[in-house]
């Protein structure tokens, strides 16, 4: 090596010392490689198989490019219908956990002591322990044409709900099974809305509808949507509810995807699955939009 | 602190090491087997791995769509056998997933059943791709309560007298179900063969089963969904497999099955072996071994179906009272002649020389688009 005149040797952490970005970069690059390669690029393979086809007869991958998946979605009407049922039941499971969710955070942020807010607490949290494949079992003793639903309606002489393997209870179940994720973020939200806001409003003469109204609701709003993010996405993939407490024309787009996964039928099945992430996607957009991720 | 994490980690090493070292031991090998659940019980797996060293490890499937592509997972080199039932063993045969077999080592394979020796699902051109196993009927359940008259055909569950209580299983092979029925009362359409359907016929099939899915309270995926749906009253008349009606009897429930006067079809399911395995020794001690009368008997009055070595009945009756004759192990040939076996439906026409039928893929895809 040649002498460098006056040059001292410095240790080798002055480089990082004098170039912060590049500390940075060095405490970054685990987590983002992981996350390229993880969540990336899972997701660029599955548009990828979309483009490909399965060999009917062996059932391997051929791997020409092709739209027919896509295609086919597009021009087969019991797919839309699909398509339609699994979004409709992810908003109505959406709209049903934030209607629920409200009062109770509010109560739960604002009214309740220290000592019983911690109760209500675990008692959001409780179910999460328990599998939740019990749960949805449960549900079925609840919902069955010989459940405690009907036995207790017979009881007070009403007729029986009817309900049993429709989607109105994989509507109630996903609601029940999804609520605590709505709780959360709303609680969140409340709670970190000061006081003095609420006083400011009832001294200019709000009462408290309009202060509900005006000053609670808006301020809330991030949390709903940054909970609404949870019970929408946590509907629009799962298929093992549909399949236990569905009926006849309960399929969602998780269950074709996982008929088509277990029959050999992987290009159909990602082509499918595009959907969700499209919706998805669409989804987070509106929800950056009124703010939900400075809520979470 | 250092010597006790250094002892914690000596322990565990010791741990890990114990269990491989008693693998290790047994010289026969190991066979990695998809089965359905109830296939491999303890009661019959561990007098076979004692006896011949061969080590069982087993891997439960859902569906035969799950079987196939479990076999072809990781090139196919994850699994050693496979207990494939009529409607997955041609997709095997032909995606050469499985290997041809010799039944001459097979010493009980000459007390089979005629029928079950060389069944079209898993003998191609003479070639024996596995040796047959256990079969059942897919039989007419019905709650004996509510169901008035007896039913005695297939129509009870096409016909909206039972709205809304009835139940189909969910699985593409069905198509076959309404196919049966079809060629038993409607001549017109020409049908030979429930598997072998040309576009016309496949759909006045489906056409038939558009009609009856509003008639339906639940496709059900799992025996276990059936047994509920009847215990509850949500269905009382659907399609069902003797298992269930076992299960309901058993629970005191009111059910009865029955083949209806239009025949049924039926399962034979056929243990393959992986043309990738390296175990071969093994699996024809396994392929032996399940063959013989006990453990046929064993298996068929455990799981409740039919052992296809004629051999199997006395041993049968001694483990359960009249279950020969309660599964049907002694029936004349007559009783087998109104069940159409599951098989794979491929594009090449059986009963004529054109490749214009309808394959799996076209069923799987009808099935759910007419789930919807």
């Amino acid at each position: 090596m040649r002498p460098t005149g006056n040059r001292v040797r410095r240790p080798r952490g002055g480089a990082l010392w004098r170039r912060p970005w590049l500390s940075g970069l060095a405490l970054l690059a685990p987590p983002v490689g992981a996350f390229v390669f993880v969540y990336i690029a899972a997701l660029v393979a599955l548009f990828i198989t979309a483009l490909w086809t399965v060999n009917a007869f062996t059932g391997e991958l051929v791997h020409t490019w092709t739209l027919d998946n896509f295609s086919q979605l597009w021009n087969v009407e019991a797919y839309h219908v699909i398509a339609r049922r699994t979004i409709g039941i992810a908003a109505a499971v959406t709209i049903t956990d934030a209607v629920i969710a409200f009062p109770f955070a509010y109560y739960m942020a604002r009214l309740a002591t220290p000592r019983t807010r911690a109760v209500l607490f675990v008692l959001i949290l409780l179910p999460l322990w328990a599998s939740y494949l019990a749960r949805v079992y449960a549900w079925r003793l609840i919902l069955d044409n010989n459940g405690v639903l009907n036995w207790t309606l017979e009881k007070l002489g009403l007729p029986a709900a009817g309900i049993s393997y429709t989607n109105w209870s994989v509507w109630i179940v996903f609601s029940y099974i999804w609520l605590p994720f709505m709780v959360l973020p709303v609680y969140a939200a409340l709670e970190r809305i000061p006081h003095s806001y609420i006083e400011a409003s009832r001294d200019l003469g709000g009462r408290g509808f309009r202060t509900l109204r005006s000053v609670i609701l808006p301020l809330a709003l991030p949390g709903i949507v940054a909970g609404s993010i949870f019970t929408f996405s946590l509907t629009l993939g799962d298929y093992i509810t549909p399949l236990l407490v569905g009926g006849a024309s309960s399929q969602l787009i998780g269950n074709v995807v996982y008929d088509s996964v277990n029959s050999s039928q992987l290009p159909f099945a990602s082509a499918f699955a595009t959907v969700p992430v499209l919706v998805m996607g669409v989804y987070l957009l509106i929800a950056r939009r009124l703010g939900a991720f400075e809520a979470l | 602190m250092k010597k006790g994490l250094w002892a914690a980690i000596a322990v565990f090493a010791a741990v890990l090491a114990f269990p491989a070292a008693g693998v290790s031991k047994a010289e026969g090998g190991t066979l990695n087997m998809i089965a359905w659940e109830g296939y491999l019980q303890p009661q019959w797996v561990n007098p076979f791995e004692k006896a011949t060293g061969c080590q069982i490890h087993p891997k439960y499937a859902g569906s035969s769509d799950e079987m196939v592509t479990l076999m072809r997972s990781g090139g196919g080199n994850q699994y050693d056998m496979v207990s494939a039932s009529g409607d997955a063993s041609l997709r095997l045969i032909y995606g050469k997933d499985v290997q041809a077999v010799d039944p001459s080592k097979v010493p009980d394979f000459k007390n089979f059943g005629k029928a079950f020796q060389s069944p079209p699902n898993n003998t191609v051109n003479g070639k024996h791709y596995g040796i047959s196993l256990q079969w059942g009927p897919n039989t007419l359940l019905y709650n004996t309560k509510l169901v008035k008259p007896a039913p005695t055909s297939w129509s009870v569950i096409y016909s909206s007298k039972y709205k809304g209580k009835i139940t189909v299983p969910d699985n593409p092979i069905q198509i076959a179900d309404a196919a049966l029925y079809l060629m038993k009362t409607n001549s017109a359409l020409k049908i030979k063969d429930p598997y072998e359907l040309t576009q016309s016929q496949f759909n006045a099939v489906i056409d038939l089963l558009k009609h009856q899915k509003p008639l339906v309270k639940k496709y059900w995926a799992l025996a276990s969904d059936e047994i509920g749906l009847f215990k509850n009253g949500d269905a009382v008349v659907g399609a069902s497999w003797p298992y269930q009606t076992n299960t309901l009897e058993a629970a005191g429930a009111p059910v009865k099955d029955l083949i209806p006067r239009e025949g049924a079809t039926g399962w034979l399911d056929t243990w393959m072996v992986s043309s990738h395995t390296k175990n071969l020794d093994c699996a024809y001690k396994w392929l032996a071994y399940v063959s013989t009368p006990k453990v046929q008997a064993e298996q068929a009055v455990y799981f409740g179906e039919t052992p296809v070595n004629s051999k199997a009945c006395p041993i049968m009756n001694k483990l359960a009272k009249g279950s020969c004759a309660q599964y049907h192990a002694n029936a004349p040939l007559k009783y087998f002649k109104q069940i159409y076996f599951w098989k794979t439906p491929i594009a090449q026409c059986g009963w004529s020389t054109q490749s214009n039928c309808m394959d799996y893929t076209k069923w799987q895809q009808a099935w759910t688009q007419l789930k919807g």
